[in-house]
């Protein structure tokens, strides 16, 4: 670890020993003029300092929700959050006044987005957009604060950050524009970051620039991070856990060596298998039937259950719940959980 | 279960040359077809085009049955006046004194908005003055719309130096203010009708229809959709009318709708300058000009022709916003 | 699928399935060049000035590109944004008049075509569109617009049997022949593509460009439309051209492929060449880079993590183009722009060029033993 992070690790409170981020039972639905979507349906999951944790899933699996429902920046009308909590530090940030939650917004937890053009502003210099930080949060002076853009430019290794920094952000590429909304991110030494997609806009060579720079960040600043992708290669390269979504719930919870050696729930092992193997060329590749559900009409019982080769009675019948994995001697297995009544020979196909 | 191993975990995609009955869109669905509420949601889902999607939505907007209520009515005196009321706007009765107040008992009557200073029947002039105002704001709309949206999707579709010369060209129109030129223009007229006032508001208005249409224009000939039609040998025409204008015409209804509105006030304003329409046309413009003399002894004169007028425009403001609320695509 | 050509030019009566222009209905047999590219070239112009515009520059989008499609084949293109793939494909489809250089099908010269030439080509070479939510008309019906190339090319499908023809190639795609009265937007992504590539294939082409075609689906729904294209392929004996930037997919579904960047292609060859034993310093990054979906391989991933980015193609670097973010680089490199050739010791071997002055296998990899072993 470097001094200035031992630096900045001294100016924080007491090490938090419980999970950073606590999410229990949240659940968010939009109100549109087809009938109330429900995007999140009962999502638990937990972060702590220094930990990753990937959540995996489609276009409509609620994944990017949860976040924003994390973040407070859901407009309500109209989305709503019926039910659940979001700890952060063991306290409910549902219950906070709009000032407190506004004070962890940015400070404590920090946002990275997908497009990182539009979310930066084109008429200011990233300069002055990374030195705001630290004057509406720190009071620094103008000196100070690009002095400490200047420094957090170059902590993100943007080549030239002396010369660079009253550049606009149109002036940039695309993977050193992602590099700066890391900086920006940074810039108040939050607990926690959730990144949303971060290089799924970029090329392949800058992704692995930008994923390897936000790993080491994370490791040196001991944050936990949430990376939420689609990728299933991006989730093997730098998670440590990963909780899978399927419409609104989380239905798969593993240590990500355990997901991608022995998946237990048959969308997770579906998505794994759809992706292109050698030994494949020239055959058909496996591909999970049917289409993902329309949030407003979800299917009873289990969401996959009308695309999942196992489905039975009961899966139409129940919801199942988040059940933990175990071996066939009944030894449980750390950190696993799959929303599957077959759990089981799932996790014994292949 | 153990024959699920016993089949293999996947199964087979129907092969090239069998009958394929496993279709994308119902695969995940044959399951939920055995519940009813899947089958009500199909049977819904049958053919929804988004000029239906937009009318379905418009159609649930009180501000547009509002709008649309009044204007259907205006429309209606304009074709059969004399349907609301047996007086005759013309008949010049001194009889009648202006001074006295609209009778309110005289219900749909000669005298139940009172008179005005030469004896004649409001409430008739104003059933009457509607056809004046909804010929001018229909037809000069009309006009403009094809004008101008001829032309700016010329610009907009071909580009380059034709788009130069007719943006050029808007400019300059763009330049003249429309009260201003239509007052010149309308002294050119040695007898003014209804129509020299369209002619002149069309002549001047059909700049902003352009530069609306070519706007969108520009911004659908982008779309992948037109690129496909290209590489499938389609010429000017069929791209033209059938991919660019469908998708660029709402913001040209949108537009056109409010501006009929404005129409409709220039025309009045013209009229109430005295050099819009003239006697024995019956405007709402002209019994506002006249009704000033009494404005002091009898506002009601100037009151009903004026409110009138002002219903008539909010009517078309209002339903443009109807429209352009339901045809917003960032709402689907 | 068959091939008209018998029929003679005179008798165009309606209905009847005419060639336009004889040379086009010649028949090519498997493995014979269908698409011959030949240093293609697209320039777009850079102006200035408001009334008399002066060209100050070009943006060199595609730079000196030659390959050839065979028939039956799949030619993979991969590459990152900006070089000039996608160019490439409007290119050869007529989308864009090329600046110079040469694109014949089967012989003919294509790239200078217009009219009714071009329109008869273009029964021939058909695309399908990357993003499935802008590239169908949202006021058309599915059956207007798979319908649409029948009534552009009324000599495909008599009118009469223009509605069962669009329902056969709905059925064909996978999709319910009974939705040809929906609209688009009642349709998901995955669907809606299906409904791109029936619209492609209507006109019963011979080539299919597919301009990054699964890219903007989601991952679930990509496997279907990829075996349903490898399906179609097999069925209508249709050649690819399948560009993409995702490797796995490009891998599994490509004979050969070829490797752009800014602008030129600077390697190509068959799938297993390309990918077990490339030779050029970009084609070795560019594979190291791409996130493998197994947590076991992350502590013995060697990446290549290349420095800087991908230069303007207004203003190429001189020489190799690579140069800048190449490890390899030398004085040679700023000098002599190297040519798209096999290198010396492959001579004989499967087809594989490099454009690489030191092109060499990774030491490190597996496939350079190999290679070194039997050499």
């Amino acid at each position: 670890m470097s001094t200035a992070a031992e630096a900045a690790g001294r100016e924080r409170e007491a090490p938090y020993e419980g999970p950073l981020l606590d999410v229990r039972d949240l659940h968010v639905e939009f109100v549109t003029r087809d009938g109330v979507a429900r995007a999140v349906n009962g999502v638990d999951y937990s972060v702590r300092a220094g930990e990753t944790l990937a959540v995996l899933g489609e276009s409509g699996s609620g994944k990017s929700v949860t976040a924003q429902a994390i973040m407070g920046i859901l407009d309500t009308p109209p989305a709503r959050i019926p039910r659940g909590e979001i700890r952060f530090r063991g306290r409910d940030m549902l219950k906070m006044g709009k000032d407190e939650r506004r004070r962890i917004r940015g400070r404590r937890i920090a946002m990275i987005f997908q497009d990182a053009l539009s979310a930066l502003n084109p008429v200011l210099s990233v300069g002055f957009q990374l030195g705001e930080m630290f004057r509406a949060h720190q009071g620094a002076s103008r000196a100070e604060a690009r002095a400490k853009a200047v420094e957090l430019m170059d902590r993100v290794r943007i080549p030239a950050a002396k010369q660079r920094v009253n550049d606009y952000p149109h002036q940039f590429s695309g993977g050193m524009r992602q590099r700066i909304m890391i900086a920006m991110a940074l810039a108040l030494e939050p607990d926690l970051i959730i990144a949303d997609e971060p290089t799924t806009a970029l090329d392949v060579t800058v992704q692995a620039q930008v994923m390897d720079l936000l790993a080491e960040l994370q490791a040196e600043y001991h944050m936990g991070l949430i990376l939420i992708t689609h990728d299933l290669g991006v989730v093997a390269d730098v998670a440590d856990k990963i909780a899978v979504m399927y419409a609104g719930r989380i239905v798969e919870t593993a240590p990500v060596h355990d997901l991608y050696a022995r998946p237990a729930h048959p969308y997770t092992r579906g998505l794994l298998d759809s992706i292109p193997r050698l030994d494949q060329k020239g055959q058909e590749l496996y591909a999970i039937k049917g289409l993902p559900p329309n949030l407003l009409r979800i299917p009873p019982g289990c969401a996959f259950n009308p695309r999942c080769p196992r489905a039975q009675a009961v899966c139409r019948g129940e919801v199942p719940e988040l059940y933990p994995v175990a071996e066939d001697d009944g030894r449980p297995l750390e950190g696993r959980g799959s929303a599957c009544f077959f759990w089981k020979e799932t996790l014994h196909d292949r | 279960m153990p024959d699920i191993h016993d089949e293999g975990p996947y199964e087979p995609r129907p092969k090239p040359g069998v009958s394929r009955l496993d279709y994308a869109g119902e695969q995940g669905m044959a399951v939920e077809q055995e519940t009813l509420v899947e089958r009500d949601v199909e049977k819904r889902e049958e053919a929804r085009s988004l000029w239906g999607d937009a009318w379905r939505d418009l159609r649930r907007r009180p501000i547009f049955l509002v709008s649309a209520v009044l204007i259907l009515l205006l429309v209606v005196m304009a074709v059969l006046p004399w349907a609301f009321t047996d007086a005759d706007p013309r008949r010049a009765d001194l009889v009648h004194d202006y001074l006295r107040r609209p009778d309110w008992g005289d219900f749909f009557g000669a005298g139940w908005f009172g008179y005005d200073a030469q004896g004649r029947s409001i409430f008739a002039r104003v059933v009457y003055g509607a056809r004046a105002s909804i010929t001018v704001g229909v037809f000069v709309t009309a006009a403009v719309t094809v004008l101008g949206g001829l032309t700016g999707m010329v610009a907009g579709y071909f580009g380059g130096a034709v788009d130069a010369v007719i943006s050029r060209i808007i400019d300059i129109f763009f330049g003249i203010p429309l009260l201003l030129g239509s007052l010149v223009l309308l002294n050119a007229f040695s007898t003014r009708t209804v129509w020299s006032v369209v002619i002149a508001l069309g002549v001047l208005g059909w700049t902003q229809i352009a530069r609306v249409m070519r706007g969108a224009v520009l911004t659908v000939k982008q779309s992948d959709y037109v690129v496909a039609g290209r590489a499938l040998g389609a010429g000017t025409g069929r791209l033209m009318f059938r991919h660019i204008l469908p998708n660029a015409i709402a913001p040209v209804i949108v537009v056109a709708t409010i501006a009929l509105g404005g129409y409709i006030a220039t025309e009045a304003t013209l009229s109430f300058l005295g050099i819009g329409l003239q006697d024995p046309t019956i405007s709402w413009g002209i019994d506002i000009s006249s009704a000033q003399k009494v404005i002091r002894t009898a506002p009601y004169v100037l009151f009903f022709p004026a409110a009138a007028l002002s219903v008539t425009v909010l009517a078309f403001i209002m339903l443009g916003d109807a429209v352009r609320d339901a045809l917003d695509p960032k709402l689907r | 699928m068959t091939v008209e050509g018998t029929t003679p030019n005179g008798a165009t009566a309606l209905g009847a399935a005419v060639p336009q222009e004889a040379a086009f209905a010649q028949e090519v047999p498997r493995g014979e060049p269908i698409l011959e590219v030949r240093d293609l070239v697209k320039h777009f112009p850079l102006t200035e000035g408001v009334l008399f515009r002066r060209q100050v520059g070009a943006v060199k989008a595609v730079d000196g590109v030659s390959f050839q499609l065979e028939k039956g084949e799949t030619l993979g293109i991969v590459g990152e944004s900006g070089c000039g793939k996608s160019t490439l494909a409007k290119v050869l489809m007529n989308l864009e008049q090329a600046t110079g250089g040469s694109v014949r099908y089967k012989g003919e010269e294509i790239s200078r075509l217009s009219g009714s030439a071009l329109k008869a080509v273009r029964r021939n070479i058909q695309m399908v569109f990357q993003d499935p939510y802008t590239s169908l008309n949202p006021r058309m019906t599915v059956g207007d617009i798979i319908g649409e190339p029948f009534e552009i090319h009324p000599e495909v499908a008599p009118k009469g049997d223009r509605r069962r023809a669009v329902q056969d190639l709905l059925d064909v795609v996978g999709l319910n022949p009974e939705y040809i009265n929906r609209y688009p937007h009642q349709f998901s992504g995955g669907q809606r593509q299906r409904i791109g590539i029936a619209r492609g294939l209507a006109l019963k082409p011979e080539v299919i460009i597919c301009d990054e075609p699964v890219s903007a689906l989601d991952v679930s729904v990509q496997a279907q439309v990829i075996n349903l294209l490898e399906q179609l392929q097999g069925e209508f004996d249709l050649s690819y051209m399948f560009i993409a930037h995702d490797l796995s997919i490009v891998r599994h579904i490509s004979d050969r492929v070829g490797v752009m960047y800014l602008g030129k292609l600077v390697e190509i060859g068959s799938d297993l060449e390309i990918y077990d034993h490339a030779t050029h310093p970009y084609t070795q990054a560019l594979l190291s880079a791409v996130p493998v979906p197994d947590p076991a391989a992350r502590e013995s991933r060697d990446r290549i993590v290349l420095t800087g980015d991908v230069p303007s193609p207004a203003n190429p670097p001189s020489g190799c183009r690579f140069r800048t973010r190449c490890w390899k680089a030398r004085d040679r490199c700023a000098e002599e722009v190297p040519l798209l050739a096999s290198p010396s010791w492959l001579r004989g071997a499967a087809f594989h060029a490099s454009a690489c002055h030191f092109a060499a296998e990774r030491e490190t990899g597996q496939g350079a033993a190999e290679r070194e072993g039997t050499a």
